[in-house]
């Protein structure tokens, strides 16, 4: 990790500033999504490769589910990674948050824990200081769970 | 190897004797004269170095029955592939001769009556004779012994020492290696007090601290044996919090995390590692897909999901390999490593015919030893089986009817669920139930018979979200138990359908009414994950159930129906 406490108490301030812009909405539905994406990239189609999502297959605990994301990227003044967003496409609010770099982190990557209702897409979205935008989505599954073995 | 014709005069003994009702000793007698020590370890060394695989053993340390599944499928790309071949299907595949000994090892073909032929399998003091004279013939130095995990666990004598017999006799055995899954159901303070008392690696690449996410197990170990340097990555059962209890090992998280194992085999690489191998509690599916997507694994030594085949499958240049369960089997794989390369392999998977195999003595005694202060409860007689007793199968089998049975009547409840585990040992018609026997099915360390109300829909959540686990078309997304078994109730599956789609046609068989997803249902079950579960133990349920029914007699099981 290359946040120091500061950066990360900027970060989840950033995160409910994109919050509290997010349709209020009980369920979100794929379009939601896809909206927060195309906001977020500028309405360019993200490509896939270059960020790294990583999350289990299926959540040990619904409740807090590790998620980490890395982005290659050589961390130089022209040419970095400006931003991620996470998001969680079957939350009842899929935006979870979205990390800023510089190129002084020196790597973008971060790690949180997020709470996911039911099994459903994570997605992970990077911005380039470029403008160009990279995508991963992995499907995390949330079970009953108990009959295994 | 045997010779097919010693197979066939065996065979054909036993089914004259058994069309006149006289299976017995004598055809028990001519299947042994078929058979020799020498012929079941015999094989054609090659190379410098041995790989012994045993897995899955279930606390087993005397000879058991197991039959092997009827029903075992495959979803998706795996359909119709090992080890989602059974019964004549897997005779021909393997071109193994029906009634042989190998179709009695290996498959549930006419299953009874060559099970009185051939006799018990397995037992720790058979399976020590065989280590030991594979160790004599190699040479210790060249030989590596690995243990799958899903040892401790499985017996009376296992549970109420939480563990502790199965580490006395393993460890007299010496292995180099073990990875675990239900070891954990000891809970975190016992396994680390076991681990403690191994003289070998406990290896989980992907056992992680779950608070700071930081690697918790030593991942990998470099041996030398056979002059190459040797790394062994152990890989626990990933589902472990998911499909056991969570609460019991607060402070662990696991996972594929598959990641890792290609970080640990650079490693390996970087530190000039000859062969590669994996010792692994994933599930046969999983390693194959793991195999197809992690290079540099040489070999992958599987468990969990109780698959026994006779021949390596070979996954991008990796061999995988399956060796059964609770004793039946030890794997024996030779290789040959030049060049820093593995250049050859020969490979026989040794079926543990107790009544073949020398007991070894020392570890007969240490067995006696270990049982001593249990002998006169295991013994105790509860019942007699008219009916052939097994539990492995996709959906069902004829323990868990009676388990159900037993919970439906003891409990008074509409509906019984029983988990869909593969441990658990055969009996077959006429044997006597005994304590150690029932136990051998249920023996665990959450075992609370819980009688609660479920809404249908409550009921069809659970079929569908166990369904999924199974029969996932990702394997990754797969848990390795089979369904979870139903009493009380009937219903459809269709495994290749989508999780919340598989399951229609529920019915509740008392009344042959559909289950209604609004009413509540009083429903019996045991083994749950959830913390704080009260009701009896589940084996004092059976007991008691046998004891009012002395001889169990099942129906053919006809509630789960098959579709698509």
């Amino acid at each position: 990790m290359t946040f120091n406490r500061r950066q990360v108490f900027g970060l989840t301030a950033g995160a409910a500033a994109f919050l509290a812009v997010a349709p209020r909405i009980s369920f979100a539905a794929t379009e939601d999504t896809e909206a927060a994406i195309k906001a977020f990239t500028g309405g360019a189609e993200p490509v896939e490769g270059t960020i790294t999502l990583d999350t289990p297959e299926i959540a040990e605990n619904g409740n807090t589910v590790p998620v980490g994301v890395s982005v290659e990227s050589p961390m130089t003044a022209d040419n970095y990674v400006e931003s991620v967003l996470i998001l969680a496409e079957g939350n009842p609010s899929p935006a979870v948050a979205t990390f800023h770099f510089t190129a002084l982190s020196g790597a973008a990557e971060a790690k949180t824990r997020i709470r996911l209702a039911k099994t459903q897409n994570v997605i992970a979205v990077a911005k380039m200081n470029d403008g160009s935008t990279f995508i991963d989505r992995k499907e995390v599954k949330v079970t009953i769970g108990g009959c295994g073995g | 190897m045997f010779s097919r014709r010693e197979f066939l005069m065996a065979a054909t003994a036993t089914s004259a004797l058994l069309g006149s009702g006289m299976a017995g000793s004598w055809s028990r007698l001519m299947a042994q004269q078929a058979l020799s020590e020498d012929q079941l370890l015999q094989m054609d060394p090659k190379g410098q170095l041995t790989l012994i695989h045993i897995t899955d053993i279930h606390a087993q340390l005397k000879p058991i029955y197991f039959r092997e599944p009827s029903i075992n499928l495959g979803i998706g790309d795996v359909a119709g592939k090992p080890p989602h071949v059974t019964g004549a299907d897997f005779l021909k595949l393997y071109n193994i001769e029906p009634g042989s000994p190998d179709a009695y090892a290996l498959t549930s073909e006419d299953y009874v009556a060559l099970a009185q032929s051939y006799g018990k399998m397995g037992g720790m003091d058979r399976v020590a004779t065989v280590i030991k004279r594979i160790r004599a013939e190699r040479g210790a130095d060249n030989v590596l012994l690995l243990d799958g995990g899903d040892t401790w666990q499985g017996s009376y004598t296992s549970n109420v020492t939480q563990g502790q017999d199965m580490v006395t006799v393993m460890n007299s055995l010496s292995p180099d290696a073990m990875t675990g899954h239900w070891e954990f159901t000891y809970g975190t303070d016992r396994v680390q007090e076991l681990i403690d008392e191994l003289p070998f690696a406990f290896l989980g690449s992907n056992i992680y601290d779950s608070e700071w996410d930081e690697p918790a197990f030593e991942a990998w170990k470099m041996f030398e044996r056979g002059g190459a340097k040797v790394a062994v990555i152990g890989q626990a059962f990933p589902y472990t919090p998911i499909a056991n209890p969570r609460w019991m090992i607060p402070g662990w998280s696991f996972g594929i995390r598959e990641e890792d194992i290609a970080k640990h085999v650079g490693e390996a690489q970087d530190a000039g590692a000859d062969l590669i191998v994996l010792l692994s509690h994933n599930g046969f599916d999983v390693d194959r897909k793991l195999a197809s997507r992690v290079d540099g694994i040489d070999v992958i030594l599987t468990g969990h999901t109780h698959d026994a085949l006779p021949e390596p499958v070979i996954v991008n240049d990796t061999l995988v390999i399956a060796s059964g369960s609770n004793g039946k089997f030890v794997s024996r794989l030779d290789l040959d490593i030049r060049d820093g390369k593995l250049a050859g392999y020969a490979y026989r998977l040794i079926p543990v015919f107790s009544d073949v195999i020398t007991p070894d003595e020392d570890m007969a005694t240490l067995i006696d030893e270990v049982r001593a202060p249990f002998e006169s409860d295991l013994s105790r007689v509860l019942g007699k089986t008219e009916s052939l007793l097994y539990r492995r199968g996709n959906f069902n089998g004829t323990f868990d009817d009676l388990i159900c049975q037993a919970l439906l009547e003891e409990r008074d409840a509409e509906i019984a669920l029983s988990p869909g585990f593969r441990w658990g040992t055969s009996l077959l018609p006429g044997q006597e139930i005994t304590f150690e026997d029932l136990h051998n099915a249920c023996a665990m360390t959450y075992p609370a018979a819980y009688r609660s109300a479920m809404t249908g829909q409550v009921l069809k959540d659970i079929l569908e979200d166990v369904g999924d686990n199974l029969f996932n078309k990702d394997p990754y997304y797969q848990q390795g138990g089979d369904m979870v078994r139903v009493g009380g109730m009937g219903y459809t599956i269709d495994p290749d359908k989508d999780i919340g789609e598989r399951i229609s046609g529920m019915t509740l068989l008392a009344t042959g009414e559909a289950i209604d997803p609004a009413r509540e249902y009083v429903v019996a079950g045991w083994a749950s994950v959830n913390e704080g579960t009260e009701g009896p133990p589940i084996w004092d349920v059976v007991e008691n159930h046998i004891t009012k029914n002395p001889v169990v007699k099942l129906s053919d099981n006809q509630s789960v129906t098959l579709a698509g």
